[in-house]
């Protein structure tokens, strides 16, 4: 008893766990009411509340690791949220130690992307809008990682995606913009309406919506009813983090402010997705490999299938856009063989250098007036040494050159896969690792290296102070982001253990050859790269390169008309049920039978007003008429009895 | 004095009524028209009293003064109407007044 008790002392204790979500809403709800006289102080106003819910995050984080590791876990009760009869869910925050990465990786490189769009967005004339957004955007970003039950997480899943919809949409008076936005949200809902399904078919089953409850009994589910959760929480995920089918949002979502694109599409809500399934983890396993299998799959057709098309993109952001939808390919893969840990500790990683090398493309557009096309860009890294230089470094980490950040986790995911021996995943990833150093490489050398070329009419310049207090501590992450797991000490691995199970590292000599494959492909991509953009002959060498190629390098700069298919498939035949709804039922049916009706009243009132003739004595005989009748009647009664 | 029985009361009411009808709906002038509808509701009058004599109370006589009253009303009303009509028209003919109708 008394043992017990000094357990619970012991224990974690979330400090002022509330406020990591309550603080950037309050900064949201703020600069929406009074934005305008707030002005130019926006920016500092949204860093400050985002930047104490990161230190206060960072207390609750040293708090856990000075607590034992079985006692990791503490819930805390805010508010009553639902409580209809025998149902009750209320406002509750989970913190253990997967939530609190995610929480660390939210607020810290949320941090930075503020104090990054101070500089960014500078001039914009809804400036204090656009740190609302933001704000929001982390709030509830925060409360779907911190959330304790599914209906929790399921509201911050929705409010990622309006903040995801406003603010790819923030320069609404583009039409392209407008329209991306309206595709990003319709594509995500689609993911999200499986995703309420399965909500739905595991309350069913469970009878509890509280992470707790539901990975204890998840155990306990039949096969079929697991695998139709596990699935149907996964098209939620493939929806929010931009997998096969439903990845087609995610390019077009870059007509956004970068700062988002960084923030929003690469490094925190698009990795809902895999957050979500290696929270639910027990419900993928609970479905015996089928779930997994599909999951896996589609990250690795994901991880194949994007970097292809990256390959061929001339714009800056897209390129960046579909390597992120490579990378969580990759994630998925990880999951899919049962690497939860390793998949979390890969999105940890791409947080770090992909939202550097989305701010050091926001930071090439921004000093090259809005310019995205690399063919008109070179040598840009003497012209703008910070960009530059720390570009390099997201370049190195995400083509897996040793030491960077990327290295440890591309190189933790391959080996996973060969440990599961699931080697065609792994062939795929292997050479999906390839075509991600070289189409990073092509990037990063027709940019920054060569001779010095911009477009037409643009000087560049190097990146203002706030936007460099973001590039260089985002860049110093990824050169060290990999300790936090290495193959060694496996801190982050054990550290997430008791959320989501131990993943298994190959021993001995394999795991060197499996990291010597990884680093062979990553330098191969990017001497590949060098000796197709930079040496000399380098045109005549890419042409013959590409010439057998040719239908598939085509077929990828036109994204393999998958646009155009899905426009076929989905998009034509609704609005042509639409247009049928409202020109044959709306206008035809409903407006017909109203319509009908006052026509039908204004022709017999037509008739009928002929008996208004206006001579008095029409009037009296009808009066007469009428007293006539009522009163024969009333007298045939009383005869008749 | 040798009583007369009830029903020559009613009966003569009843011609009384007929005739106001009838001369209401014929007639094309105002005031004509106004003089039969005054015989129509001396009709009535006559008829409530007669009952009130028949049935031995005194209410049909009570309801006689107040169709007295409401008539003497009604008078004035109409005949101010058609001092109008006499005066905007220079005619008392019902006929000419048809305005309102479709």
């Amino acid at each position: 008893m008394v043992i017990a008790q000094e357990e619970v002392v012991a224990g974690f204790d979330p400090v002022l766990a509330p406020l990591i979500i309550g603080l950037p809403l309050a900064g949201a709800v703020i600069l929406l009411l009074f934005g305008k006289r707030i002005g130019r102080f926006s920016g500092l106003l949204a860093c400050g509340t985002i930047g104490l819910a990161a230190a206060i995050g960072l207390l609750n984080f040293i708090a856990l690791l000075g607590a034992p590791e079985e006692s990791r876990t503490a819930t805390q009760h805010v508010f009553d949220f639902v409580s209809v009869g025998g149902f009750q869910t209320g406002v509750d925050l989970l913190l253990d130690p997967l939530s609190l990465v995610m929480v660390m990786v939210v607020t810290g490189v949320g941090t930075l992307i503020h104090i990054y769009s101070i500089g960014y967005m500078h001039g914009d004339p809804r400036y204090p809008r656009f740190f609302a957004y933001l704000n929001l955007f982390a709030s509830f970003m925060l409360l779907l990682v911190l959330a304790d039950n599914l209906l929790l997480l399921y509201v911050g899943w929705e409010g990622v995606g309006l903040c995801s919809y406003l603010l790819i949409g923030f320069w609404f008076d583009r039409p392209s913009a407008a329209a991306a936005a309206k595709k990003a949200f319709l594509v995500n809902r689609i993911g999200d309406f499986a995703f309420l399904i399965g909500m739905f078919v595991l309350f069913g089953a469970v009878g509890s919506l509280t992470v707790g409850q539901i990975n204890a009994s998840a155990g306990a589910l039949s096969a079929g009813v697991a695998t139709t959760a596990a699935l149907l929480l996964f098209a939620g995920a493939t929806g929010k983090s931009a997998q096969i089918p439903l990845y087609v949002w995610l390019p077009d979502a870059m007509e956004g402010p970068t700062p988002v694109s960084a923030l929003i599409h690469a490094a925190t809500m698009v990795t809902a997705g895999v957050y979500m399934v290696a929270r639910f983890s027990p419900v993928f396993e609970a479905s015996g490999g089928a779930a997994l299998t599909v999951v896996g799959v589609i990250g690795a057709a994901t991880a194949l299938w994007a970097a292809l098309m990256a390959c061929t993109e001339y714009d800056i952001k897209r390129v960046l856009a579909y390597s992120t939808i490579s990378q969580l390919g990759y994630m998925f893969l990880a999951l899919g063989v049962g690497a939860y840990s390793i998949a979390v500790f890969h999105l940890v990683t791409h947080a770090f250098f992909k939202s550097l090398m989305f701010l050091g493309a926001g930071a090439v557009m921004h000093a090259l007036d809005g310019n995205t096309d690399m063919r008109h860009m070179g040598g840009l890294r003497r012209a703008m040494p910070v960009v530059g230089y720390t570009f390099l470094v997201g370049w190195l980490a995400i083509s897996g050159v040793i030491p960077f950040a990327g290295f440890w986790s591309k190189d933790a995911i391959l080996a996973a896969a060969w440990v599961e021996g699931n080697y065609v995943l792994w062939g795929v990833g292997v050479f999906t690792a390839l075509l991600t150093a070289f189409y990073m490489s092509r990037l990063y050398l027709r940019v920054f290296e060569g001779p010095l070329r911009t477009p037409e009419g643009t000087h560049p310049h190097d990146a203002p102070r706030t936007m460099a207090a973001a590039l260089v501590p985002l860049a110093v992450l990824s050169v060290v982001g990999g300790v936090i797991n290495l193959p060694v000490l496996l801190t982050l691995e054990h550290f997430l253990e008791p959320v989501v199970g131990e993943s298994h590292a190959p021993e001995g000599a394999l795991a060197f050859i499996l990291s010597g494959i990884a680093l062979v492909v990553g330098v191969g991509g990017i001497m590949l790269a060098r000796s197709m953009y930079m040496m000399s002959g380098a045109e005549a060498r890419r042409a013959r390169l590409v010439r057998p190629m040719r239908p598939l390098v085509n077929g990828a700069r036109r994204k393999f008309y998958i646009d155009e298919l899905y426009g076929r498939l989905i998009v034509l035949p609704g609005k042509s049920f639409a247009s049928f709804c409202a020109d044959v039922l709306d206008r035809r049916g409903i407006d017909g039978i109203v319509n009908g009706t006052a026509t039908l009243i204004g022709r017999t009132s037509q008739g009928l007003r002929h008996i208004q003739t206006g001579y008095v004595r029409n009037y009296a005989a009808t009066f007469l008429f009428g007293v006539v009748a009522v009163f024969s009647f009333l007298i045939l009664r009383v005869v008749a009895g | 004095m040798t009583e007369v029985a009830p029903a020559y009361y009613l009966a003569l009411a009843g011609l009384m009524f007929s005739i106001g009808v009838i001369g209401a709906l014929v007639r094309r002038n105002a005031i004509v028209i106004f003089m039969f509808i005054e015989l129509m509701l001396n009709a009535v009058n006559l008829m409530f009293v007669t009952f009130s004599r028949i049935r031995g109370s005194v209410d049909g006589q009570i309801l006689v003064f107040f169709v007295l009253v409401v008539a003497a009303a009604e008078a004035v009303v109409g005949l101010a109407i058609i001092l109008v009509i006499v005066r905007r028209r220079a005619s008392a003919n019902v006929d000419d007044v048809s305005l309102l109708r479709w």
